[in-house]
């Protein structure tokens, strides 16, 4: 399905966001991409649909090179890519029905989309999915009278409007509250799911990574440090992930969530079912 | 992030506290910096050469004009109808091929969607017509086109293209990039890219600047008119030519109410665009 190989992007001014990754993903399967901010996790997703340009490698997607692709054919590749952003990035002036019909764009005339005029399978789709991801008859408020996690449903459904043979999904719940977290994650693996769509999600928050992918990959300088099953990862492997020089150092002196969060998240299995995990989490390590 | 308590900070007031200067930090610069601003002031009126025997004769003189002008003098009405509706006409017509046109250079002149290029050369022509004043605009558009309603409609355009561009170009440079990132994401074209990421986020500021814009126009022409390009203004010129101060404040008092509704107007459809 998707086959990365040796992709490499350095930014102008020399840094080397993604050095020489490779990854396969060949069946529907939801696959967390963990790492520590600036590691290369957005860049990663961003080189596959070209939002940016990777400087050298090869993406293939369903056999099919997207990384010399002209624009016209990689309009066309990307109207098969869903994606989903931490900040949601719905037109917040524009209706929920338009924000959902808006992952048909890339099928319908420049005039049937100035005139709002989508097939009708389309608008059923639509319909459809709004009541999948519980929206049912949000159809005409606007983008903006909803809340964070409505939001997030909103984007869900444009990405998969768009039937895609891929779902890139960018930090998803890094802007929601723990229990909505949960539930975004819990719809995406479900709906990745049902329609059989392999999903690459970057996330921060390691013990949701765990409770809700079926493949752990973790990013550390642009290279790729781990590649398994959410059990697999064990303190050591964190201790990778994160940088093993400064951890203990960081636990003493911040109180801030990043690395106490991900040093206690390696108990994180157990914790799995409840609702919050992070402040149970949290009060482990502050206790030991 | 418990505050780790150190020694050193005992020796220390801890009960005042001024917020510490931008500027200049060194006291001794800042009174400087007033004391010079003060003294220039002062050098300044005094070099304008201002003739204050011919200023206080200027007192009679306007009080003489403003004997004359009352009452207001209506009766030639046709003309000044007249000219108001080639204001109006002018100002309306301008307004609204400036905020046609003002779409394509404003998009040509937005940083964060425009080719470098095309950029630059879109900014220079709205720097360059930005940089002349209305009037100078008039005067060489009559040079060109003639006396006449023509060279005021050609000055009120170029003003109204330049501003609103200008406008929508800093908005679209403003605009939530990540609407815009995910609409190209479902593998939208440009227009299309336009017509559901950018328009959404810049119509409502679009129109509030084109009845902004379509307000000033009103004020505007009148005041082209006064080197000669139409409307009510050159007939308000023709009038203070011949001491017609009477008609004068009639015109001036239309100009007044005209600009009030525009004003009115203006403000009202702005505030329901949100």
């Amino acid at each position: 399905m998707l086959k990365i190989s040796d992709l490499v992007k350095e930014y102008p001014g020399g840094l080397r966001a993604l050095d020489g990754i490779s990854l396969t993903v060949s069946e529907p399967q939801v696959v967390a991409v963990i790492g520590s901010s600036g590691a290369g996790k957005s860049t990663l997703i961003r080189c596959i649909n070209r939002l940016v340009e990777p400087t050298s490698g090869s993406v293939r997607l369903d056999g099919e090179e997207l990384t010399t692709l002209s624009r016209r054919a990689l309009r066309r590749a990307r109207s098969h890519i869903g994606m989903i952003f931490q900040e949601y990035n719905l037109v917040e002036r524009l209706t929920v029905m338009e924000n959902v019909l808006s992952g048909r764009l890339g099928s319908v005339s420049l005039w049937q989309a100035f005139r709002r005029n989508y097939p009708s399978e389309d608008v059923s789709a639509a319909f459809e999915l709004l009541d999948r991801v519980g929206l049912k008859g949000r159809h005409d408020d606007r983008a903006d009278a909803l809340s964070g996690g409505q939001r997030q449903r909103v984007g869900i459904a444009r990405a998969l409007m768009q039937k895609p043979k891929l779902l890139l999904v960018d930090e998803p719940t890094a802007s929601l509250d723990p229990k909505t977290s949960r539930q975004i994650m819990r719809l995406i693996y479900e709906l990745a799911h049902e329609r059989g769509t392999p999903a690459l999600v970057n996330i921060h928050d390691v013990a949701l990574a765990q409770a809700s992918a079926d493949r752990v990959i973790a990013l550390s300088d642009g290279t790729q440090v781990f590649d398994g099953t959410p059990e697999g990862l064990s303190p050591e492997v964190l201790n990778d992930i994160y940088g093993e020089e400064d951890w203990s150092a960081t636990i003493r002196k911040v109180d801030d969530d990043d690395n106490g969060d991900e040093n206690g998240d390696t108990e994180a299995p157990v914790e799995k079912s409840k609702p919050a995990p992070r402040d149970i989490v949290r009060n482990g390590a502050v206790a030991e | 992030m418990s505050p780790t308590p150190t020694t050193a900070t005992t020796a220390l007031d801890r009960t005042t506290w001024s917020r510490p200067p931008v500027f200049f930090t060194h006291p001794a610069a800042r009174y400087g910096f007033w004391f010079a601003l003060a003294a220039y002031l002062v050098w300044s009126t005094g070099t304008l050469n201002i003739d204050w025997a011919r200023t206080a004769q200027g007192l009679p003189r306007a009080g003489d004009m403003l004997a004359r002008m009352f009452p207001p003098d209506f009766s030639r009405s046709e003309l000044l109808i007249k000219g108001v509706l080639e204001s109006l006409q002018m100002a309306f017509a301008a307004s609204f091929i400036g905020m046609i046109l003002a779409i394509t250079l404003g998009l040509a002149a937005a940083s964060n969607l425009a080719p470098r290029p095309v950029y630059l050369v879109a900014r220079s022509l709205i720097v360059l017509s930005r940089t002349f004043h209305e009037v100078i605009i008039a005067i060489f558009f009559v040079k060109i086109v003639g006396f006449g309603p023509l060279a005021g409609l050609l000055t009120l355009i170029v003003a109204s293209v330049s501003f609103i561009s200008k406008m929508i170009a800093e908005d679209i440079e403003n605009m939530n990039m990540g609407q815009v990132e995910a609409v190209r994401a479902t593998g939208a074209s440009f227009p299309k890219l336009l017509l559901y990421a950018v328009q959404p986020q810049i119509l409502p500021r679009y129109l509030g600047v084109c009845i902004y814009r379509l307000d000033a126009n009103i004020r505007h022409s009148t005041v082209v008119g006064i080197v000669g390009a139409g409307g009510i203004g050159m007939t308000l010129s023709a009038t203070f030519k011949r001491y017609d101060y009477d008609f004068s404040l009639a015109i001036l008092l239309t100009i007044i109410a005209l600009v009030f509704i525009g004003e009115v107007f203006s403000t009202w459809v702005r505030s329901r665009l949100r």
